[in-house]
């Protein structure tokens, strides 16, 4: 069984339905650790020390977050820019994160909004790259990411209700090791073809 | 008694005259009461009668101003500064000694000579600081180097009280005056007058570092000021008795009892209380000296006395261009450090009277000699303006890269009050690697403090003269934390008048004392218990469940309405009440809508944000 680490940010939590719901659907779950930023450190004084001993403990890193300005609210760029620290996690010394799986669980804008003809001329995966390079240069295994397209502008609650069982059953395959991760790689987000990534 | 008061009511008057007057004319209050002593004594107005007692009661000045350089000397400092003083200092004093009681052994028998280089080696500690500091000198490279020299020049003063004694050659004039006070020392036996004399040495180390403390603590904790001035002054008078009594120095005994009060948090206090006895008592020594040139004699032997006064100048000027050579001082500065102390000192009429009690020199050698160092003395500042004119001429580019105005370890911060407010605010300063000198009028506080380690003084803040040594001429910022509004409107109604570079920081307990300061123009000023208010508050909101981030935002958001509206509401606080308390509710009703509208889920305003499909639409 691996343990895997959720780094969560929102800055207005509690006006987000589809993360609320993401959050509930996971957080009770037996090896996983759901670890929300905004909360643990208000005045963003994060405790690297602390964070780094949690990295270590888990097999499997996930930053669930809502894709703001193609990137993570500030505060998970100031866990990013001091956790990750040169001799621990990158660089000839740096091995700790070394092996350990890498993804982005987000809310964001329209499928549409993705293409290389729509609004941005980017994909998602595109638009993710910096996180790519992060994981590539820690030596970790980076995954396409588990995104929930369209949540902005207010979804169906049978809608979040679906997205979070597919979160929950994602979560608990993966800490299981029933994912095909040849397969998972080459998709455009992990949970586009759920079905297929799972093992069993 | 009517004659004394007659004597005092004329010294006091001459020097409340004549001083403000030289202080006029530029030429610094030391000779202001030489001008003093000469115009009310028997050459001028023939005013006071017994010149000799008057010197002799006033010398204890001198005692109170070693006593006020040993408190500055702190073992530390001594240490710091041992290069320039041990080598600058010693060179000065044992070349010029040297060179003089050579020229001197020519005229008189050896022991002599010698006593006259030594006395005369020594410059004039009050006229040079004084005018160095009008003059804003005190930080140059020569400003330091002389403060140095003068510093080696007053310790020096003791080995040679010590000494002189042992180069008598003629029977001493008219008894020691300092004779034994409480029992006769010199009928014990000989190695118990040693057991005596070290024991004395001994109480006042022991006195000074473990019953000064509790004692100071004890007659603090009764906020008469008073009495602690009186302890002050018992310390000084005890000292010198013990020690006139076992036949040492009392000058030696006041320093070392300075030295190892140093350290002690009320050192500034001590100072600050003996500082003006000081003043006075050298003032009174000053117009004792001034009365006591005798006019007959000078222009008798007008010829001799000219050439004394020219020699010890040129030797003494030359000396010190020496010392500046081989201790590398630059051009311009070698200039000032050697006109700066090229005058004799008063520590010279000290040691001429000690040398007459104790038989080492003749009235008649010395009478001339005196003269030839007051007029010396009246020269000083005369050399000093001489000085700056020819350097304006003689340097018209400007001045190249000098090792100038460096702080010499000069606290920034001085803190007023060291209470609950100024503890933790004390300690992150000392955190951040910024020493504030701290004072505060809570002597047991004091002395915890003390015990942690904490660099803190006993005192009144609100006294100019602990502003002073505490530092305020060179410190940047003072930080007020006493709560009390009075005393803080008075400190800073003090400090804006004295110290206008001062930038202030300061604590109100409540919103009226935030308006009282911001009468006085204060803009830097915290709420006491404000800001722990708020962390409480928020505290609140998150045992209440809500976010954390949430909570702390709300938080951030309150204090900075709450400050924001300050300003307007300050503008109407006194204006009209009823005005005044609509306006306040009217901005607390605004600030409860604010913060409703950052609680609740205002998704219109962001879904659009990010509806919007490109930033250009």
């Amino acid at each position: 069984m691996k343990k895997i680490l959720i780094v969560f940010a929102h800055p207005a939590f509690n006006r987000s339905c589809i993360n609320s719901a993401l959050r509930k659907a996971v957080e009770n779950l037996e090896n996983i650790t759901f670890h929300d930023l905004y909360s643990s450190y208000p005045n963003f004084l994060i405790d690297v020390d602390h964070e780094q001993r949690l990295c270590e403990a888990h097999d499997v890193i996930i930053f669930q977050h809502p894709f703001y300005w193609y990137s993570t609210p500030a505060i998970m760029k100031e866990w990013l820019d001091l956790v990750l620290q040169h001799g621990w996690a990158y660089g000839s010394k740096g091995n700790a994160l070394s092996g350990k799986l890498f993804l982005n669980v987000l809310s964001a804008g329209d499928q549409a909004t993705y293409l290389k003809k729509g609004d941005n001329p980017f994909s998602l995966k595109h638009l993710l790259s910096p996180f790519c390079a992060t994981a590539k240069l820690c030596k970790m295994t980076w995954l396409p990411p588990f995104a929930v397209l369209a949540a902005h502008s207010g979804m169906p609650q049978q809608e979040i209700n679906s997205h979070a069982e597919d979160y929950r059953r994602f979560i608990i395959a993966l800490r299981d090791n029933r994912i095909n991760l040849g397969k998972a790689v080459k998709s455009s987000h992990i949970n586009s073809d759920l079905k297929g990534v799972l093992k069993g | 008694m009517e004659l004394f008061l007659l004597q005092l009511f004329i010294f006091l008057a001459a020097a409340a005259v004549a001083v403000p007057i030289a202080k006029k004319f530029g030429l610094g209050s030391v000779l202001g009461y030489l001008i003093a002593g000469i115009l009310i004594g028997p050459f001028g107005l023939s005013l006071i009668a017994d010149i000799e007692q008057v010197m002799h009661f006033t010398e204890f000045g001198v005692v109170m101003m070693l006593f006020l350089v040993g408190l500055e000397l702190k073992p530390s400092l001594l240490w710091q500064m041992r290069t320039p003083i041990l080598g600058m200092g010693g060179f000065q004093v044992i070349a010029t000694s040297m060179a003089i009681a050579g020229i001197a052994a020519f005229f008189l028998p050896w022991q002599q000579a010698l006593a006259i280089g030594m006395t005369l080696s020594l410059s004039s500690t009050a006229i040079v600081l004084q005018t160095l500091r009008e003059k804003g000198l005190m930080n140059t490279s020569a400003g330091r180097s002389v403060f140095s020299v003068l510093l080696f020049q007053d310790l020096a003063v003791i080995p040679m009280l010590a000494a002189f004694p042992l180069l008598a050659t003629v029977v001493a004039h008219g008894a020691d005056h300092h004779g034994p006070a409480l029992f006769d020392i010199a009928a014990l036996p000989g190695y118990l007058r040693i057991l005596v004399t070290l024991g004395a040495i001994f109480s006042i180390f022991f006195l000074g570092k473990f019953a000064a403390r509790p004692i100071f603590r004890t007659i603090a904790a009764t906020r008469v000021r008073e009495i602690f001035v009186a302890a002050a002054l018992a310390i000084v008078v005890g000292i010198s008795l013990l020690m006139i009594a076992v036949g040492l120095s009392p000058a030696l005994g006041a320093f070392l009892a300075g030295v190892v009060l140093a350290d002690s948090e009320y050192r500034h206090e001590l100072e600050s209380d003996i500082e003006p006895f000081k003043g006075l008592l050298l003032g009174i020594f000053f117009i004792s000296i001034g009365a006591s040139l005798n006019f007959t004699m000078i222009l008798e032997k007008i010829t001799l006395i000219a050439a004394l006064v020219v020699g010890l100048i040129a030797i003494k000027w030359l000396i010190l261009i020496a010392t500046g050579l081989i201790f590398k001082i630059g051009g311009k500065q070698r200039s000032l450090f050697a006109v700066a102390l090229a005058q004799g000192g008063e520590f010279a009429f000290v040691l001429f009277q000690f040398s007459k009690a104790n038989g080492v020199l003749t009235a008649e050698t010395i009478d001339p000699l005196i003269s030839a160092v007051a007029i010396s003395m009246f020269l000083a500042p005369l050399l000093f303006i001489a000085y700056e004119k020819i350097s304006e001429k003689s340097t018209p580019a400007p001045e190249t890269a000098e090792a100038d105005h460096i702080e010499r370890g000069g606290q920034k911060v001085i803190m007023a009050g060291f209470g609950r407010m100024g503890t933790d605010l004390g300690r992150l300063l000392i955190s951040a690697g910024i020493r504030p000198v701290i004072l505060d009028h809570d002597a047991a506080n004091v002395e915890v403090l003390r015990k942690f380690g904490f660099e803190v003084y006993y005192g009144d803040i609100t006294r100019l003269d602990l502003l002073e040594s505490a530092g305020a001429a060179e410190a940047e910022v003072l930080v007020i934390t006493i709560g009390d509004i009075e005393k803080t409107r008075e400190l800073i109604e003090l400090v804006r008048k004295h110290y206008p570079h001062l930038k202030i920081a300061a604590n109100a307990l409540d919103r009226g004392s935030v308006y009282e300061l911001m009468d006085l123009g204060i803009t830097t000023i915290r709420r006491e218990t404000f800001g722990s208010a708020l962390s409480l508050g928020e505290d609140t909101l998150r045992l209440l469940g809500v976010h954390p981030y949430e909570a702390y935002k709300l938080k951030r958001l309150f204090r900075k309405k709450d400050e924001e509206t300050m300003p307007e509401l300050y503008k109407i606080h006194r204006k009209d009440e009823e005005q005044y308390i609509s306006m306040y509710q009217k901005h607390n009703a605004d600030l409860e809508k604010l913060m409703a509208l950052d609680m609740q889920a205002d998704m219109e305003e962001l879904n659009k944000a990010w509806l919007s499909i490109s930033p250009e639409e």
